[in-house]
């Protein structure tokens, strides 16, 4: 055991670490977890956050449903996962440790706050009478460490004259102290993010700020600790890099899009968690020419969206499941106007109002058919927080150059969990451009040059966009079936075939303007062949790696169109004894690649709104292997 | 430089080459014919203009102008025109519904664009019944309403369309009818100039499913009688000899009073600014079988909403300028990878 009087012991040098810090939901544990993983970025490793959090704005303050955490891995090699089971858990009530030591992983260091620890905090935590889990056994096997994180930030803010009820509120800065001396996080970058943030409430900034470093120095001078650790950065590609969001990268990709694209960015939308913040993020660059109407309802948000992709701009409407039941309707009339539109779920756990801060991949059924009449569209999906920056952009091209609604599927996972994110050069993102239609396409039989609002581009099948203030194309469109070519009314049943078709044909042609499927790990010789989409790469990646370092063969593919799917998709499929679709959802993708290329795609599924881990999935590839 | 003289036209140059499909008889194409040959002396291109409107008989119009038009959905024309003014303001716009269509399925969407005061023309056809369904009651059916969906009578309380606009703060509100060319002329002229949301309630007769609502006081016998014309400035009057009016009295209610009886002196007179008294107006009637005044309800000046849309839009250039996307994608906290 070392003394006050050693020297400084150096840090113990770690490949990587999971920490889980949670606390009551008015405990700032998400602020917390977000400062940390932002001074792990800064530091240079890589990372992956998992926040979890109740849907109420306050649950009932100490108890087991009130509880919010915020689980970051820190590595020094690339990670895909936020971690199986967290090596470090740092609790600042009965109820967080309550709900959360069970998923620690066997050994885990176990910081608690102990001045949280009296007989009504436990009794709330749903302890039974008389039970202490401090001194009762539960913490046995674990490494523990209570530290009364209360009371030396009281101490701590006494000086400032800061009152002891207001120094409280301060505690989670102190814990985040603590954690950035164990794993040798730099202060600096925290130190000057509280005082840019709390600048104007100088008695807040400062007890933060003495909080944060009485934290820091209490791991340095207890006699609790050995040795800090530390985690080295990971040797990335080089550039420059930014920790993202998958909201903010949504929306930052979707502010791309309109520069790439030449267009005014218009969002009409209505706040929905998990959605809002790519609201609130379009909402602040209004200098970028975009506008954002907070609509009053789902329906009123895709309609003006709608309306201002018919007067030519790139329109977005943004929303979560129940929102997209909402717009159904809608998104017909986008199908049948055909005109470009950007529709995004961020999907959560359903149905009906069902997990609105969990996440589910639960709606790629309702994007594919949740809507009446034979209604194609084509669907991107994001894998990746950054991953949405990119997938904002490709969903924007395909609108635009195939006049039609396109669903962007992300959700609670990628939406609010973060990533290094090597910025891209932005002269390297593609030309999106589409051109209007400012002369008549037509020529009649006596020679008159006329407008035929649905004559198409032979080869993509687009009908031209033509918008008001065009002066000789004024023209009148609608929701009843259009003639071929001339887009007048027509109940003709040959000509509302044809258009079915028409319709079909062009979503289905996309296929060819979309990249192929890649096949990643034993391609030629893998014993199965695991197809996800969306946010589960990360865990899938993690599993293969596992699965084929025991010696297996496996493959993965991973889809970002959905439809249509990429051409070359049902050739990969065959390729391999054994096809595993693992899905946040009852084995909705399973489904489709069954439906389309009459394979035995074997469904591994997990509803209990979080994503899965590396290690459930190594298990189920493991088990679909032997079985 | 193009030409900036607007061009002159005639209800020709507005009149699709597409044969209306209104029962023969029908209200709308009444209204249809005074929009028709109002719209060369509004003094706006056709090619600036844009007709939207929901489902419904009333909704067809729009494929009757040789104007840019949407049909769109269902009680859904209010937003969707709002998106396209908000993104388009040099537009003109024009919304164009029936009383289910904007009081029913898209009540929410009519209350939000009045508030927001998004410049736009909503024309309401009142029928009090559903047309394009075949006759079931509307909500502004009277109470008893006797149709295929109430064979003993409705039980709803009907809307009061003015009073409904009202009440959700539109800065314009009027109504007129369809046996009136020049009253219909006249109350668009007023709306269209109106910057902002206008509100035009038109009694509008559905003579297959509805014959004669509104004849005991839009026919021609009973007009004079019936129908109180509001004129902003002037005593409220009617009658064949102006010999009603309408005076508001001790009691803080407005009523209808013989003219000889309280003195011309005493009459109200029209404030069309006077959001109060046009709350009052709008109930003086319970019905089309009762006096009821038509005319401008309310026109007040209020910021409208696309052009502070616009202005958030050059403030936030000014103060940060023109959007840099490579800046935006930098504007977190960064690090370099050597």
């Amino acid at each position: 055991m070392s003394t006050t009087a050693d020297p400084p012991v150096a840090p113990e040098a770690l490949d990587r670490v999971i920490i889980r810090f949670a606390g009551d939901s008015g405990d700032g544990m998400q602020l917390t977890g977000d400062r940390f993983t932002s001074a792990s970025a800064l530091f240079g490793n890589d990372l992956v956050t998992l926040p979890e959090y109740p849907a109420e704005i306050r649950a009932p303050a100490g108890t087991v449903a009130g509880v919010s955490a915020f689980q970051v891995h820190i590595s020094d090699h690339d990670i895909t996962t936020p971690g199986d089971a967290p090596n470090v858990l740092v609790a600042m009530n009965p109820a967080a440790l309550r709900s959360e030591l069970p998923k620690l992983e066997p050994g885990a260091t176990v910081i608690i706050n102990v001045d949280a620890f009296d007989e009504r905090a436990l009794a709330k935590a749903g302890y039974p009478e008389g039970h202490d889990p401090l001194t009762d056994g539960d913490l046995k096997g674990f490494n523990a460490y209570e530290i009364p994180m209360t009371s030396l930030t009281k101490q701590a803010c006494e000086p400032l004259g800061v009152k002891p009820r207001d120094a409280e509120r301060s505690k989670n800065l102190f814990a985040l102290g603590l954690i950035s001396w164990m794993y040798t996080r730099p202060e600096q970058v925290t130190i000057d993010w509280i005082n840019e943030k709390f600048g104007s409430k100088p008695t807040v900034r400062d007890a933060n700020v003495a909080a944060f470093r009485a934290g820091h120095a209490f791991g340095e001078t207890a006699e609790l600790f050995d040795h800090p650790y530390t985690v080295a950065p990971y040797e990335k590609p080089s550039g420059v890099y930014t920790s993202i969001s998958g909201n903010t990268a949504t929306a930052w990709g979707l502010v791309a899009a309109s520069q790439l694209s030449k267009l005014p960015l218009f969002l009409g939308s209505y706040p929905i968690t998990p959605a809002s913040d790519i609201l609130h993020e379009l909402s602040k660059h209004k200098n970028f020419g975009v506008r954002t109407v907070q609509a009053e309802d789902e329906i009123a948000g895709i309609g003006a969206a709608l309306g201002a992709a018919y007067g030519g701009h790139l329109a977005v409407t943004t929303t979560s499941g129940p929102g997209v039941a909402l717009k159904s309707e809608t998104i017909g009339l986008a199908i049948s106007l055909e005109l470009p539109l950007i529709i995004i779920d961020v999907q959560r756990g359903g149905p009906s109002t069902g997990l609105p801060t969990k996440t589910e991949q639960s709606d790629l059924m309702l994007a594919m058919y949740g809507h009446h009449g034979e209604s194609p569209l084509p669907i991107v999906s994001a894998s990746t927080p950054s991953g949405c920056f990119y997938a904002a952009i490709e969903a924007a091209r395909i609108a635009l150059k195939y006049r039609t609604p396109v669903f962007l599927l992300t959700d609670g996972y990628l939406a609010n969990g973060a990533e290094p994110w090597l910025i891209p050069d932005v002269s390297t993102l593609p030309d999106i451009s589409v051109p209007f239609l400012t002369e008549p396409n037509h020529v009649e039989d006596d020679g008159s040059r006329t407008l035929w609002p649905y004559l198409r581009d032979p080869e993509t099948l687009a009908r031209p966009w033509v918008i008001p203030g065009t002066p000789g194309l004024e023209h009148r469109i609608g929701g009843i079936e259009k003639e071929d070519g001339k887009g007048n009314i027509s109940y003709v049943p040959e000509n509302h075939e044809r258009m079915v078709h028409l319709r079909a044909d062009k979503v289905a042609g996309i296929a060819d303007d979309i990249p192929a499927a890649v096949v990643e790990g034993d391609a030629d010789d893998a014993e199965v062949l695991l197809v996800g989409w969306g946010s589960t790469w990360g865990a899938i990646n993690g599993a293969l790696e596992r699965v084929r370092s025991s010696g297996r063969k496996a493959a993965h593919v991973h889809l970002t169109h959905l439809n249509p799917f990429p051409a070359n998709l049902g050739e990969i499929l065959h390729r391999y004894p054994k096809v595993v679709v693992p899905e946040m959802n009852m084995g909705q993708l399973s489904r489709l690649l069954r439906a389309e290329y009459l394979v035995d795609a074997k469904s591994v599924t997990k509803v209990k709104g979080l994503p899965f881990t590396a290690g459930e999935l190594e298990t189920a590839i493991l088990g679909a292997l032997d079985d | 430089m193009t030409d900036t003289t607007i061009p002159v036209t005639t209800r020709k140059d507005w009149t699709s080459d597409q044969e209306p499909r209104w029962c023969p008889g029908c209200g709308d194409y009444n209204i249809l014919a005074a929009v028709q040959t109002l719209m060369p002396d509004l003094g706006v291109r056709r090619e600036e203009t844009v007709f939207v409107s929901g489902i419904g008989c009333a909704a067809r119009f729009p494929y009757y102008m040789d104007t840019y038009g949407v049909h769109t959905i269902h009680g859904r024309a209010p937003a969707f025109a709002t998106g396209l003014a908000v993104a388009r303001p040099d537009l003109d716009v024009w919304v164009i519904g029936g009383d289910g269509d904007m009081l029913s399925i898209g009540g929410n969407h009519l209350i939000h664009a009045l508030r927001r005061n998004v410049n736009l023309t909503i024309l309401m056809f009142n029928n009090q019944i559903y047309g394009l369904t075949k006759g079931q009651y509307s909500p502004t059916s009277e109470v008893g309403k006797v149709t295929k969906s109430t064979p003993l009578g409705s039980l709803d309380e009907p809307f009061n369309p003015i009073s409904v606009a009202l009440g959700a703060e539109a800065t314009f509100v009027a109504r007129t009818h369809d046996m009136d060319r020049k009253h219909m002329q006249a109350t668009l002229t007023a709306a269209h100039a109106h910057n902002g949301a206008s509100f035009v309630e038109i009694f509008q007769n559905c003579n297959v499913f509805n014959d004669g609502a509104f004849e005991q006081i839009t026919g021609k016998a009973n007009r004079e009688s019936m129908l109180i014309p509001l004129v902003h400035g002037e005593p409220i009057r009617f009658g064949a000899e102006s010999e009603r009016g309408v005076m508001m009295g001790n009691d803080g209610r407005v009523r209808i009073v013989e003219v000889d009886d309280v003195g011309e002196a005493n009459l109200l007179v029209h404030d069309e600014t006077d959001a109060g008294l046009a709350f009052q107006l709008s109930r003086l009637s319970h019905g089309p079988y009762e006096p009821t005044p038509i005319g401008v309800f309310r026109s007040v000046e209020r910021p409208e909403y696309a052009s502070m849309v616009g202005a958030q839009l050059v403030a936030a250039g000014e103060a940060k300028g023109p959007g840099d996307l490579q800046a935006l994608l930098h504007s977190g906290a960064t690090w370099t990878v050597e």
